[in-house]
């Protein structure tokens, strides 16, 4: 029951095969035998998620409802929901209730999906490999000394285990796809706007966006319908209609474009890796697409921008987290100052505290121009790589990461190792369009993660793009040893 | 030494929208502390901000009134500090597009000149909290009531010269957003709040000296005395040789003092950065130029059409047009009267008077524009003379009713009738036979300087009610006898 596809269940509950409460039990009850073993959820709301499901029994039983009604599946730890802890991975949050639902929750609660629990990530969605939580590193399914990628790896941990049937993420600089691709699932980062950031806590605001995980571009079209449109409540958010992401699944791939970044091919690419990728562009031209070499001049300085960027702006959202109205305070503080600092040294894990430190001195007097202002011109360079290339093609496809997931506390010690990680992911944030984490095939046993990007506001075509390859392919329904048979 | 004075100012304007700036949260004053708050003024985590076009709209007025260059496409940028009433840990202010580019005032003084004032800029920012220090033993109490309520701030070119002129200035920008109706001008309140940049420099010199920032300064009264105090204080330490410390300093009202509050070491790096939660403010032509239909008559409009359309003074017609509410009550009063002379100098003398008096502003009058004028009709028919007038004003004040009412009330009209004025005077001219002699004998010089001994018994006999008009002719005549 747990590897079947929202659809199917969907059909399920509507044909009463099943009750959203049973499947709802069914879920906690593997969640409470498997979860110990990856760690992949901060908080487990049974109670709440036993009230949706009857709810949702309801509603079905009059025939109302819509495909998501009934279905059980998780949000990342950064969305607020109210009356549910949301500690955003971190200890200063760690006493945190929201007393408001963000809007993706919320939408996806109008739809009728019942929420199992928050899903466990990088401290405020700062890492690649989800070591950096409060409440511990998640454990990638494939292999349980292996990470499962950050920052969403909770998220993708218990989808690929079949603890969700799917779940909410976020993406600031590949913490949808990253996590997705290392986990075997299918992520969708959609266009920066599309989705509202309404009561998602803000790590790098110019960048962040919430997007579906789940095990196969359908499911994550069934959820994106839910999350996609415009929010009077976030300013960013794009007017631009939501296409029916549904309808366009079964288009023909007859005459698409594909480009293939020659930067996205070079070193440091694991061979392995690249070898897959190129059998899943083999396998898109048998469907009758053509390919392209093309070129992203700028994607090596999209590391030094991003990670300017994002710290910077990181710098500023955080500093709302200062003791003084909600989260973390410490104890007996003589005075004002000494409140701001010990409540922050002890609520802020390390590597929080280190791009806070980074974000602050690039925009600091003297410092912004060089830096900061630098960074925002690369910004533009990569955005008009992307453009340009885009009006060539229709899709772009490369590696999701470098390399499968590697080992837990592997790269802890390396930061710029750990940041490289990121190379193919974080432009695409820069720029602003959509990408997808397609699972394309095995490495080493674990799991290979296929990037399709596409313009702006083209969720329907990538995820029609994901969709015909999963039509031909079968890695996204792989199970890993540990979820079978529980 | 013979110093010139350098002043440059930063007002900090509440606008009077329904709503704050970045939230949809009411803003109002006096409300029980934490009530007027949404997540957005808490900066809980996860919300965001959404511009109030009212906001927009209101500063984009005050552009046009002072001759400015609208900014096109404006940014909100934060400016980041720790402060516990700040509970975003930044403010989301503008500072390389303001919404308001450079403009002027042209500032009337007291003694006729005019000087033209520049504005380099003005933008929109919100407002922080406040902290309570008081209550809470050894704690300080927050309350985000004020968190997030608009302000436009105007930044002054260092054009000012004097205390007189610096007042006249924020005078000035206070009539004009209460004109605009975009401020409610309640310094009391906090809805007009200055802070003043001021250095000496000897007479001639070109480059300016080391300025001091007096901070927070809200009444006009205390911006004169700040200045004053501080042109002191730094003409002091000039004199003695020293120098000016580049600092924040407090002006003290009670003490008439001001000291210092923290130096250029201390100040924060504010760090300033577009705002990623909110977009460019891209405006079209015909919004900007759509705004500048419907800006109202300013002060200086006015009191061109006062000289011209009721005949009075520069003087007269800049005074009554330099408040919006004391420029209509004048035009409601007159539009009764009939007589805008006779009106203005009414509402600029006794009407003046009594709210000085009172401490109060006109819009706050318990007079009405329409009671005053029924009482200067009463003026103009001769009903009553002026002196009874002020007396019958004074009993408006107090609440005793119309000026109809009170006159018949008490019997104030006066007297007209010319018998009951000749059997007035014949019982004085009885009454003081030597002096009405000594009258007749006088010659005609002398005669003009004695009548005013029979006016002044007639006035008194008839308790101020015989009309002045008829008392001076007849007493003349039975005084030939």
């Amino acid at each position: 029951m747990f590897e079947q596809s929202i659809s199917t269940l969907a059909q399920k509950l509507r044909n009463k095969d099943i009750s959203s409460v049973e499947l709802t039990r069914l879920f906690l009850a593997r969640i409470a035998k498997l979860d110990p073993q990856l760690n992949s959820y901060i908080t487990v709301s049974e109670q709440r998620a036993l009230e949706q499901a009857a709810a949702a029994d309801a509603l079905i039983q009059n025939g109302q409802g819509t495909s998501l009604t009934g279905i059980p599946i998780a949000h990342k730890d950064l969305f607020c929901t109210e009356g549910t802890l949301t500690t955003c991975g971190s200890k200063m949050l760690n006493n945190f209730i929201p007393p408001y639902e963000s809007t993706v929750t919320s939408r996806i609660q109008q739809a009728g999906a019942v929420m199992l629990g928050k899903t466990n990530m990088d401290e405020f969605a700062m890492g690649s490999s989800n070591e950096n939580s409060f409440y511990g590193a998640v454990k990638n399914p494939w292999n349980l000394d292996m990470v499962p990628g950050g920052s969403s790896g909770g998220s993708a941990a218990a989808i690929a285990a079949g603890l969700a049937v799917a779940a909410t993420g976020t993406d600031t600089g590949g913490s949808i796809r990253q996590p997705a691709s290392f986990c075997g699932i299918t992520g969708l980062k959609p266009t920066y706007g599309r989705v509202s950031r309404f009561g998602m806590i803000a790590y790098a605001s110019s960048l962040d966006q919430g997007g579906p995980m789940a095990k196969s571009a359908e499911d994550c079209a069934h959820l994106m319908q839910a999350m996609a449109g415009f929010d009077e409540k976030d300013s960013t958010s794009a007017e631009t209609p939501v296409e029916d992401y549904l309808a366009n699944l079964n288009a023909p791939l007859t005459g698409l474009k594909i480009g293939l970044p020659k930067e996205y091919f070079g070193e440091g690419l694991d061979p392995q890796v690249a070898d897959i990728i190129m059998a899943a562009v083999k396998e898109f031209e048998k469907l009758g697409a053509t390919v392209k070499e093309i070129s992203l001049p700028n994607l090596q300085l999209s590391i030094p921008s991003y990670y300017v960027i994002a710290p910077s702006e990181a710098s500023s959202n955080l500093s709302r987290f200062d003791g003084v109205r909600f989260g973390h305070r410490c104890d007996d503080p003589k005075d004002l100052l000494d409140m701001y600092k010990r409540s922050r040294a002890e609520g802020f894990g390390s590597e929080v505290q280190k791009r806070i430190m980074v974000g602050t001195y690039a925009l600091s007097e003297g410092y912004y121009d060089a830096y900061y202002l630098k960074a925002q011109k690369i910004r533009r360079l990569i955005k008009e790589d992307f453009v340009k290339a885009l009006n060539e093609v229709d899709v772009i496809m490369g590696p999701v990461a470098p390399t499968t997931a590697f080992g837990l506390g592997s790269k802890t010690s390396d930061p710029v190792a750990m940041y490289l990680e990121d190379i193919y992911t974080l432009s695409v944030n820069l720029a602003g369009i959509p990408a997808m984490s397609v699972p394309a095939g095995f490495a080493n046993g674990m799991p290979v993660g296929l990037q399709v990007m596409g313009n702006y506001f083209a969720e329907a075509k990538l995820l029609n793009v994901a969709h015909q390859y999963q039509q031909h392919t079968d890695w996204h329904l792989q199970t890993p040893t540990m979820a079978k048979g529980a | 030494m013979n110093w010139e004075v350098v002043i440059g100012l930063e007002i900090h304007t509440q606008l009077s929208t329904k709503s704050k700036l970045f939230s949809g949260a009411a803003v109002g004053f006096g409300a029980e502390p934490n009530t007027q708050t949404t997540l957005v003024d808490l900066g809980m985590p996860g919300a965001l901000p959404v511009f109030n076009k009212e906001a927009l709209r209101m500063a984009v007025m005050f552009g046009h009134a002072i001759n400015a260059e609208i900014g096109m496409s404006s940014v909100f940028a934060r400016k980041n500090y720790f402060y516990p009433d700040l509970p975003k840990g930044y403010q989301t202010s503008q500072m390389d597009h303001p919404i308001v580019g450079k403009g002027y005032l042209d500032v009337m003084l007291d003694d006729g000149t005019t000087s033209r004032i520049g504005i380099t800029r003005a933008h929109l920012e919100e407002d922080a909290g406040k902290s309570l220090h008081e209550d809470f033993q050894g704690m300080t109490g927050i309350d985000l009531n004020r968190s997030s309520t608009p302000l436009l701030e105007i930044v002054s070119e260092p054009d000012i010269r004097s205390a007189k002129e610096a007042v006249a200035y924020v005078k000035m920008i206070h009539s004009i957003v209460t004109y605009l109706g975009i401020c409610d001008g309640n310094m009391a309140e906090g809805s007009m709040r200055c802070d003043i940049n001021l250095s000496l420099r000897p007479k001639g010199q070109q480059e300016y000296g080391t300025r001091t920032e007096i901070k927070n300064v809200n009444s006009f009264r205390f911006i004169e005395k700040a200045i004053y105090t501080e042109i002191e204080r730094q003409a002091d330490i000039l004199e003695d040789g020293g120098r000016i410390i580049q600092e924040t300093r407090l002006y003290d009202p009670e003490k008439n003092e001001t000291r210092s509050m923290r130096s250029k070491e201390d100040a924060n790096d504010y760090r300033y950065f577009p705002c990623p939660d909110l977009l460019p403010v891209v405006l079209t032509q015909e919004y900007v130029d759509g705004i500048k239909a419907t800006l109202p008559e300013l002060p200086s409009q006015k009191a061109a059409r006062f000289q011209s359309e009721y005949g009075l003074s520069e003087y007269d017609a800049n005074v009554l047009s330099s408040s919006r509410a004391m420029a209509d009550f004048f035009e409601t009063a007159n539009t009764i009267v009939a007589d805008a002379k006779l009106t203005a100098n009414w509402v600029m003398g006794e009407l003046s008077k009594l709210l000085n008096q009172e401490q109060l502003e006109i819009e706050n009058a318990p007079v009405s524009a329409k009671a005053f004028g029924e009482l200067l009709v009463r003026i103009k028919d001769n009903t009553i003379n002026g002196k009874t007038a002020k007396d019958v004003l004074q009993a408006i004040w107090n609440g005793e009713g119309s000026a109809d009412e009170i006159i018949e009330a008490k019997g104030l009209k006066q007297v007209t009738d010319t018998g009951a004025i000749e059997a007035m005077i014949q019982t004085i001219l009885d009454a003081n036979a030597a002096q009405v002699e000594q009258y007749r004998a006088a010659d005609e010089d002398k005669q003009k300087k004695m009548i005013g001994f029979f006016v002044g018994q007639v006035m008194k006999a008839s308790q101020g009610k015989a009309n002045p008009g008829l008392v001076n002719p007849i007493l003349t005549k039975m005084l030939k006898g």
